[in-house]
């Protein structure tokens, strides 16, 4: 079972400057956690007490997973999931 | 130094007075690895707020897609502060997550004779600010 994930280039330092790697998992969480065992730190980028950071965008296929079941959203085989940081900011 | 041209000053510029009272935001992109700024590309403030930007999440996903499939870098990141000075809050620091792009900031406070107008251009890496000169050319 194998998931595509795309890294955003402030993430790269975790993945060798590698722009994708490969995981598995039938959750993000999971996913997540996968990661985690080769790119160690990158997790905690991405996930905060459980849940997908507010300023991390995260996306299966072209779906941002806040609009289907966030980190526990269901992966199957062949899925891409891409990560971008948001970009965001503001005078306050 | 952030290099651009009189165009895309104006373009941003521009952008940022037309949605005046709110804060307005977007890229310029240009080819990787040359820090040339060449494409500019306005995006919505989704926020659609006088004191904060966000980027629209679909609208990210297909900039950065584009970016991919050009081979492209976003060289500036830019957004105006509508009534406080050209400089980086500490919002703006938090989530400064392209290391290497130039932050530019635009201030339209004159607008409603709360100071001048400002464009400035920072480095904001690791929650460090730089401020950097901003050198306006007719063409590269």
């Amino acid at each position: 079972m194998a998931i595509e994930v795309r890294i955003p280039t402030i993430l790269r330092t975790y993945t060798d400057g590698e722009k994708a790697v490969s995981g598995q998992g039938t959750t993000l969480s999971e996913l997540f956690s996968d990661l985690e065992t080769r790119h160690k730190g990158i997790e905690e980028r991405i996930v905060d007490g459980g849940k997908l950071r507010r300023f991390v965008n995260v996306y299966l296929n072209d779906e941002d997973v806040r609009f289907l079941d966030g980190i526990s959203t269901a992966l199957k085989d062949g899925d891409s999931v891409t990560i971008l940081p948001a970009v965001a900011g503001g005078s306050k | 130094m952030l290099t651009l041209t009189q165009a895309l000053y104006d373009q941003i510029v521009g952008h940022a007075r037309q949605d005046h009272p709110d804060e307005a935001c977007g890229i310029v992109a240009g080819p990787a690895g040359t820090d040339r700024p060449e494409r500019f590309v306005p995006m919505l403030n989704a926020a659609r707020s006088p004191t904060f930007y966000e980027f629209d999440s679909k609208d990210l996903l297909k900039l950065y897609r584009e970016l991919d499939d050009r081979d492209e870098d976003p060289v500036i990141v830019y957004h105006s502060h509508t009534a406080t000075e050209a400089y980086p809050s500490r919002t703006d620091v938090t989530y400064a997550n392209e290391p290497g792009a130039h932050y530019v900031l635009v201030s339209t406070a004159d607008q409603d004779g709360l100071g001048e107008f400002q464009f400035r251009s920072y480095r904001i890496v690791g929650g460090v600010i730089r401020e950097e000169e901003v050198q306006v050319v007719t063409a590269y």
